[in-house]
């Protein structure tokens, strides 16, 4: 296989903040790389750095063999970029932007405008296509941000943190056309907060914390580093509290997690089948449930696991984005 | 999809390691140019920027003031007509400061800077947009004037030198503004930033009132003026008088604002991360 992208010992410093701390990453041809961490970890950084939007302070990295520092012009004939708020022109339609990019790309004027007619079509905004941006909703907006990233059809993508802020419709629709990319041979390079997201769409998953990948796998890997799932029971009488989480701590051999205020218990279920038998000895002791779920571990249960504090602690603020002044 | 995607197996297959062309670098400008004149139509606050406003200066000026300062309106119009025309175009040149810093802040410049085109399209395409929209805005000034009785005393040719010079004098100072709007924070400072300097400067200057009947100590500041070299300019092209002296101080401004603050702009737009 092909490494697309390939980041060593990538280091960035803002002042005396140190944003970025010794970055390895790779990341195969074809497939999604996973990075997953909270804000201010470093993942956004670490995105412009690749797309040769920020120089780092020491490392290299290069795109299908392009250093980005010393071959940028290269480099971005294979990238796309799609980050966390969506880079579209507000002020002019969605056919325009892409057209408009098109254009740039070196597409002749009428190549260019029949050319953005597909993406608004698949991303299901050829209704909307003739109408202004700033008439649109965020996720349609984000959907055109993406189609924009596409037009030059760049093999390697960047999507930062793409659906922080969606609804879960917009979301699950972002993560099919990511798929279907990939499909087509794209190779992405993914940041989210979401376990779940990472789970949902990458092969391989770097964590990363403070400006260091602390952890790397694939989503199950990582989830079996941190006992897998994590089973959630409520039972309808408050009174049958502590039973319950006894008669967890028998099957789990860990004791749960109360929280006294939701009534809920969690405890980690390193194995699926276990439910069943969780759900038959509640009954048996008659315990009435009024909530019971098998849920993904958080972002928190896995920096909990990895680093033994949680991973809000860890966040003084993003502060890569110093520019930034809207969301 | 992927059938034009140059290929990452193939190495350097499909990726042009060329520099980019000054052609190909003046027709990213230009794709740029166009699309932030298309802005227009969706942003109303801008044509009323463009259209109104110089609308409502003539008219204030002309009928409010023009009777206390030149005794008539009718003959006031052809003294601030070439002021005001002036005086919006360095008004105007604010908006090229607050739309590259809304173009920062919203992630588009991202987005170009991400793209294999010619580093100097955002920039280039900004102060070429603002050129044609000047033109825009000098011809609504002189259709107005014109209505309540401006006229032209030296001829097309003169006329046209004269509105080339001020097009080119805005240039220069769309410089500033683009320096301006990239080295503040967001747009709202960029909007303060960008039109706290013009008040003083525009009123202190020979655009609305002959300097002649301005206090003593304020002369020499008003004399100095780019701005009132550049309305005395355009008033010798327009209606008579000496034309070389101003015009060849408007020319020197314009280079040397040009020679200052285009470097600096360029480079505060490099250091953007």
């Amino acid at each position: 296989m092909t490494v697309a992208v390939r980041a060593e010992g990538l280091a960035k410093t803002f002042g005396a903040t140190r944003a970025l701390d010794g970055v390895d990453l790779e990341v195969e041809g074809g497939t999604v790389l996973g990075l997953l961490g909270p804000n201010g970890a470093g993942k956004t950084t670490t995105v412009r750095i690749l797309a040769t939007l920020l120089r780092p302070t020491a490392g290299r990295a290069e795109i299908g063999g392009y250093d980005v520092v010393r071959q940028p012009q290269q480099v971005r004939q294979l990238i796309g970029l799609t980050g966390q708020y969506a880079a579209v022109d507000e002020n002019l339609s969605g056919a325009e932007n892409l057209s408009m990019l098109g254009r740039l790309l070196g597409q002749p004027k009428a190549q260019a405008k029949q050319r953005a007619a597909e993406p608004l079509e698949r991303f299901d905004l050829a209704d909307a296509g003739g109408r202004l941006v700033k008439t649109y909703s965020g996720g349609m907006r984000r959907r055109l941000d993406l189609a924009a990233s596409l037009v030059g059809r760049p093999p390697v993508l960047f999507l930062d943190e793409p659906t922080t802020g969606l609804d879960p419709r917009s979301r699950n629709g972002l993560w099919a056309v990511t798929r279907e990319l990939v499909a087509e041979g794209t190779t992405v390079l993914l940041t989210t907060q979401y376990m779940e997201e990472a789970d949902q769409l990458a092969g391989t998953v770097a964590v990363i914390d403070r400006g260091q990948v602390i952890a790397q796998g694939t989503p199950d890997e990582l989830k079996a580093k941190i006992g897998g799932q994590v089973l959630e029971v409520r039972p309808a009488d408050p009174a049958h509290l502590d039973r319950a989480a006894e008669l967890l701590a028998d099957l789990t051999g860990a004791p749960p997690t109360v929280n006294p205020d939701t009534r809920l218990l969690s405890v980690p279920m390193p194995d699926p089948a276990w439910l069943p038998v969780a759900v038959r000895r509640l009954d048996q002791a008659s315990i009435a449930v009024a909530d019971l779920a098998l849920r993904r571990p958080s972002l928190d249960e896995v920096f909990l696991a990895l680093t033994g504090r949680p991973a809000e602690a860890t966040t003084p603020q993003d502060r890569q984005e110093p520019r930034r002044s809207n969301a | 999809m992927s059938a034009t995607a140059p290929t990452l197996t193939g190495g350097p297959a499909g990726v042009r390691t060329g520099r980019i062309t000054l052609g190909v670098a003046l027709r990213h400008a230009l794709i740029i140019a166009r699309r932030n004149l298309l802005q227009v139509r969706g942003n109303p606050q801008l044509l009323i920027f463009i259209a109104i406003q110089p609308i409502l200066f003539v008219l204030l000026f002309v009928y409010v003031f023009g009777g206390a300062i030149a005794g008539s309106s009718r003959q006031y119009v052809q003294f601030v007509i070439p002021g005001i025309v002036v005086q919006t175009v360095v008004f105007s040149t604010a908006v090229t400061g607050i739309g590259l810093n809304e173009d920062v802040s919203k992630g588009i410049v991202d987005r170009f800077r991400s793209l294999p085109i010619a580093r100097s399209a955002v920039l280039a395409g900004r102060i070429l947009a603002d050129a044609v929209r000047l033109v825009a805005t000098v011809v609504v000034i002189l259709a107005v004037g014109m209505l309540l009785g401006f006229r032209f005393h030296r001829g097309p040719l003169a006329a046209v030198a004269g509105f080339a010079l001020v097009i080119a004098f805005g240039m220069a100072l769309s410089w500033v503004a683009a320096w301006i709007g990239l080295s503040v924070r967001n747009p709202e400072t960029a909007q303060s930033a960008g039109f706290l300097w013009m008040f003083p400067l525009t009123f202190a200057s020979s655009v609305f009132a002959p300097p002649q009947t301005m206090p003593g100590w304020l002369q020499p500041f008003v004399r100095i003026n780019p701005i009132s070299v550049a309305a005395d300019a355009l008033r010798a092209l327009l209606l008579g008088g000496p034309v070389l002296a101003p015009a060849l101080k408007t020319i020197a401004w314009t280079i040397a604002l040009t020679v200052v603050f285009a470097p600096l702009a360029i480079r505060q737009y490099r250091q953007l991360a």
